[in-house]
């Protein structure tokens, strides 16, 4: 099956003699994420044969916890798309209906987990690429706050933006695996003090919890959800498909039926955090692919001339034009003349962003919002025009750009396909959507 | 109103920038996305000034000799390397 489904880069069997809480449990890892001795292709013909000589910090954690990684999945290439469709090694399908794309760019992640390829698996999320292919695929992904789980190791696209991020058949298997990745890490310093995050973490009931390595979340996905108030900003469904809104607001009564107030917010932010993510995103991105010049990694071609010639030439045949597009486009956003018009211009709209949203989070506890605006496309359907396929992050983007964590969870199926519900938290606030997602799947 | 236009011209600027070839076909697409892209990027001219009093504070390690990959591993995926260097085309 999997083969149909081009689910996995590349297929092998890392076994670990570790005895932890993954014992016995398989995992897929997306290609990005840096595998010791390992092909990790991040979907693209540039690294097609790069091997890894050390371990990223979460595939350490996966080994001392016991797991089998059971393979690569694939993924849009560098993690640029939002239907696993861009990939070098060809586009995933969505196990719920092959004819459609299993959303991206952790498509590979999402669709092992709902294939019963692999027990769990990790993603990553730059702007919705965890709870997207979640969503599409009908399993469950959390996207931590920004700084939660180690980033060492991971292929960098937009360090700004991304997170590591677990896929799960449950609330408490997805938990599960965040309970292993998460916590300081002294190779990356992004990563947070537990006592920072501690003080931050589970405002409603006031208890405190440690990340890392004793952290919890898993005893949070106990569906107690009596008392607590949850936010739909109203901006976040307007937009969608109307079937796609009827599953939505179905789950948001079941809530309703166990003991949540719902409540109307409105984020007048998020108009701005399509344009404003992508900006950041491609700007960051072509700083980033920078280093992919064929000398110390990556396609060389083997070109005589001087440097910059070979270099460009190696690039024009190592990238796809997904990502040729957005090394353009960011490079333009950051040059001469353009900065303060676009790169300067997203950075404000981010931080209006993230105060939109410290403002809901006084009178809410979490946000909930379908996490993607339409159904899975059939493959195919929505290449053409990128433009259009950047509008269907609208949901997840904004996310990201506040540094949030964030969850999607199976809410119901419109026309057979699954339809995903989107709970957001306050920075660290992981229990509580943990917790709230967990009601959701009762 | 929009004073966004891309051109062929420009795209090829920007590759050259990026260090990218582009063949003509590319060129071509790629001018006519930008334009509808940047456009509406254009949305952003209407977002006020926003004070971002981000508490960032600098995370500085010591600078200790630590462990790290040995030399061999560093050039295991060089396409090229010579004497323990990785070894790319000449700049000039």
């Amino acid at each position: 099956m999997a083969a149909d489904l081009n689910i996995f880069v590349t297929e092998e069997t890392v076994e670990s003699d570790a005895d932890g809480p993954l014992s016995g449990t398989t995992v897929a890892v997306k290609d990005n994420i840096s595998t010791e001795g390992l092909r990790t292709t991040c979907g693209s013909a540039m690294l097609d044969d790069y091997v890894p000589p050390y371990d990223a910090t979460v595939v350490e954690r996966l080994k001392d916890a016991g797991a089998t990684i059971v393979g690569k999945a694939n993924m849009d290439e560098f993690g640029m798309g939002s239907t696993t469709e861009t990939s070098a090694f060809g586009a995933t399908r969505n196990p719920v209906d092959p004819e459609r794309v299993p959303g991206g760019s952790s498509g590979g992640s999402a669709a092992a987990v709902a294939a019963g390829e692999a027990d769990l698996a990790l993603g990553t999320d730059t702007g919705g690429s965890v709870r997207n292919p979640a969503a599409f695929c009908g399993v469950v992904g959390i996207k931590p706050t920004y700084g939660l789980v180690s980033r060492y190791g991971l292929v960098a696209y937009a360090n700004s933006l991304e997170q590591i991020g677990p896929f799960g058949s449950t609330v408490e298997e997805a938990a599960t695996l965040l309970d292993v990745i998460s916590g300081p890490d002294a190779n990356d310093a992004t990563t947070r003090d537990a006592s920072e995050a501690r003080s931050a973490s589970d405002g409603r009931t006031g208890t405190a919890r440690e990340t890392g390595t004793s952290s919890d979340y898993a005893s949070a996905a106990d569906g107690d959800v009596d008392g607590l108030t949850v936010g739909v900003p109203t901006e976040l469904v307007d937009g969608a498909d109307d079937r796609v809104v009827e599953v939505f607001e179905d789950a948001l009564s079941e809530l309703e039926a166990q003991g949540v107030e719902t409540t109307e917010v409105s984020l007048e932010s998020v108009g701005h955090a399509v344009q404003a993510y992508y900006v950041i995103a491609m700007s960051e991105a072509s700083s980033n692919l920078a280093r992919f010049d064929g000398v110390r990694y990556g396609k060389s071609g083997g070109y005589e001339g001087n440097w910059n010639e070979s270099f460009a030439r190696a690039r024009e045949e190592g990238f796809g034009s997904e990502v040729k597009r957005r090394i353009l486009l960011g490079t333009y956003a950051l040059s001469a003349g353009y900065h303060d018009k676009y790169y300067k211009k997203a950075q404000d709209a981010r931080a209006w962003v993230a105060q939109d949203f410290d403002a809901a989070f006084e009178s809410v506890d979490v946000l909930a919002s379908p996490t993607m605006p339409v159904l899975p496309p059939k493959l195919g359907e929505s290449l053409d025009d990128p433009l259009q396929l950047y509008l269907t992050d609208a949901n997840t983007v904004p996310v990201n750009l506040a540094n949030l964590p964030a969850i999607s969870v199976p809410a119901g199926e419109a026309d057979g396909l699954p339809v995903g519900l989107q709970l957001i938290g306050p920075k660290f606030g992981e229990e509580q959507i943990i917790r709230t997602a967990s009601a959701v799947e009762q | 109103m929009s004073d966004t236009s891309v051109d062929a011209e420009e795209v090829r600027h920007v590759a050259t920038l990026a260090r990218v070839d582009l063949d003509d076909a590319e060129v071509e697409e790629f001018a006519a996305q930008f334009a509808d892209i940047l456009t509406y990027f254009d949305a952003l001219d209407e977002v006020p000034e926003v004070d971002d009093e981000a508490e960032l504070v600098n995370v500085m390690r010591p600078d200790e000799v630590r462990e790290s990959l040995s030399q061999e591993e560093a050039l295991s995926n060089a396409a090229e390397a010579e004497d323990g260097f990785f070894k790319g085309p000449k700049v000039s």
